[in-house]
């Protein structure tokens, strides 16, 4: 369908985890994981709790290995953080004795680049997040939904080639949380990124998203694929708008309830 | 906002109230109730006594010798407890190999310490300091420990994905997160400190506060005793508030609760 080069593949990814404690199962999150992104597009991840979503992401910014198969980000495989990825959290993380500015460029500082630099783009990305005049408040200034504009300016700023977010509005009111999806829809259309999405709102799915993916219940697997085939994808409100939005967050609540019923199979 | 205003001037002077009614009762009651001068001295007594040990018992040099001495051991205890704390925060290997020597350390009461290191070091002010070295490093290496500890995994993580390296994870995340509570830690070094110290002092040595404390006893001078317990809780107060004074100063970015002396 697309012509545009992988960015981001997972090949046969399995993920156990070792026993907290001796007698105690080892824990397999996901299991058998294939995933390919195109350069540019926007793909959510759904399921249950403890589907394993998060486990998939980690890995995909390099935190941990898989136990089988492999991550690869641009053909070469992830077995360490690397600067193409980053990745953004439903807690926005800013470290509260550094000023909104300072947050942002923690990713910048953290690879060398030199202060007027990183001031610079601290503040350009600040102008284009909504967020300037707050450059020298401190978090506990700020509202949860600056805070997180805050955040994922911080996951701008070092330029990543994929962005991989774990339920990154999922804390917010609902309005604020519109207002977020519609920023990010834009940043990612302007900038051609690549995104890996998961939410637990399937209508924030649908609205932000060209694909979205089902897990089932742990150990995760992908169950199913839904090519989201509607306009706007760089405007959710108009999408949300549209007719056909309602059949899509239809037929995912089906879905998530086959991934329900295989676990009691 | 004058609403606002008023309750706290009103408690001001309640709190105002309180001392002066507490002097008053100190100055008069004894009398009232023949408690002899040598069991509890008036408050004008122990004024009296406050003024001539100035001039006939060097009564500064003491108070300076003490307090000299709090603020050494304090800072050395402190340094002490942030550096280890840190080196244990970050190495939970070197945590598990020295655990239980701090923990029985932590345990046996310092103070039962300042006979030998008079035996050890004799009547001069090293002892005394150590006694408070010893006593000031508890509190701060366990809150710096634990705040190394307690860090949300996902802020390391998120350094992390930016490909940081041990060092500086360290330097922009851990270290900058002990700071709220090293501050809590302080506080309570700062008034641990001048109990090690005069401990240190009430062993052996013919200088500082605790001696002069001693002195007094001996000569059944109990309004001097009383001047000497209230220099002491002085520098206390004293080291307290300048404590809490780089505390503001430090943890400017937290929200004003968090961080009140309150």
């Amino acid at each position: 369908m697309t012509a545009a080069p992988t960015r981001i593949e997972y090949r046969k990814v399995t993920r156990r985890f070792a026993p907290q404690r001796k007698g105690a199962e080892g824990v397999t999150a996901v299991i058998d994981v294939d995933l390919a992104i195109a350069d540019g597009e926007v793909v959510s991840l759904i399921g249950p709790s403890g589907c394993g979503k998060s486990t998939l992401l980690n890995m995909g910014a390099g935190l941990y290995l898989p136990s089988e198969g492999e991550v690869l980000v641009d053909g070469v495989m992830v077995d360490r953080p690397n600067p193409q990825v980053a990745f953004m959290l439903q807690k926005d993380l800013l470290l509260p004795w550094r000023t909104i500015r300072e947050n942002i460029e923690l990713g910048l500082q953290i690879r060398g680049v030199a202060p007027a630099e990183r001031r610079d783009r601290a503040l350009r990305l600040m102008e284009r997040c909504h967020l300037t005049g707050f450059a020298d408040h401190h978090p506990h200034q700020l509202s949860g939904g600056m805070r997180q504009r805050a955040a994922l300016a911080r996951t701008l700023a070092v330029e990543p080639l994929v962005l991989l977010m774990d339920e990154p509005f999922s804390a917010l009111d609902a309005q604020t949380k519109m207002v977020l999806q519609a920023d990010l829809a834009r940043s990612l259309a302007d900038e051609r990124k690549t995104a890996l999405f998961i939410t637990h709102d399937l209508v924030e799915s649908v609205a932000l998203s060209d694909r979205v993916l089902v897990m089932s219940r742990r150990p995760g697997r992908i169950i199913e694929e839904l090519v989201v085939d509607l306009p706007d994808r760089d405007n959710p409100f108009g999408r949300r708008q549209h007719p056909r939005v309602t059949e899509y967050v239809k037929a995912l609540t089906a879905l998530l309830d086959i991934g329900h019923q295989e676990l009691h199979a | 906002m004058t609403s606002a205003g008023q309750p706290r001037l009103g408690l001001i002077a309640a709190s105002a109230g309180v001392l002066v009614a507490f002097l008053a009762a100190w100055e008069w009651l004894p009398g009232l109730m023949h408690i002899p001068e040598f069991i509890l001295p008036p408050g004008s007594r122990v004024w009296l006594e406050f003024l001539r040990v100035q001039q006939t018992e060097n009564l500064w040099l003491h108070t300076g010798i003490t307090a000299l001495e709090v603020i050494v051991g304090f800072v050395l205890g402190s340094l002490m407890g942030l550096v280890i704390g840190c080196v244990l925060g970050v190495s939970p290997r070197a945590e598990l190999v020295l655990s239980p020597y701090l923990l029985a350390l932590q345990i046996a009461p310092k103070v039962a310490f300042a006979p030998l290191f008079v035996m050890w070091m004799g009547f001069t002010v090293y002892p005394k300091i150590l006694v408070a070295v010893l006593i000031v490093f508890f509190p701060v290496m366990v809150n710096v420990l634990s705040a190394i500890r307690t860090i949300d995994p996902d802020l390391i993580n998120l350094a992390r994905t930016f490909s940081a390296s041990r060092w500086q994870i360290f330097r922009m995340i851990e270290y900058p997160a002990t700071m709220s509570p090293l501050f809590s830690g302080l506080r309570i070094a700062s008034t641990l400190a001048v109990i090690g110290v005069v401990v240190g002092e009430l062993v052996g040595g013919n200088k500082g506060l605790g001696y002069l404390l001693t002195y007094g006893e001996g000569q059944g001078n109990t309004a001097l005793v009383m001047v000497s317990i209230i220099m002491l809780t002085l520098i206390g107060i004293v080291a307290y508030g300048a404590v809490a004074l780089a505390e503001r100063r430090v943890l400017h970015y937290l929200p004003r609760a968090q961080h009140t002396t309150a």
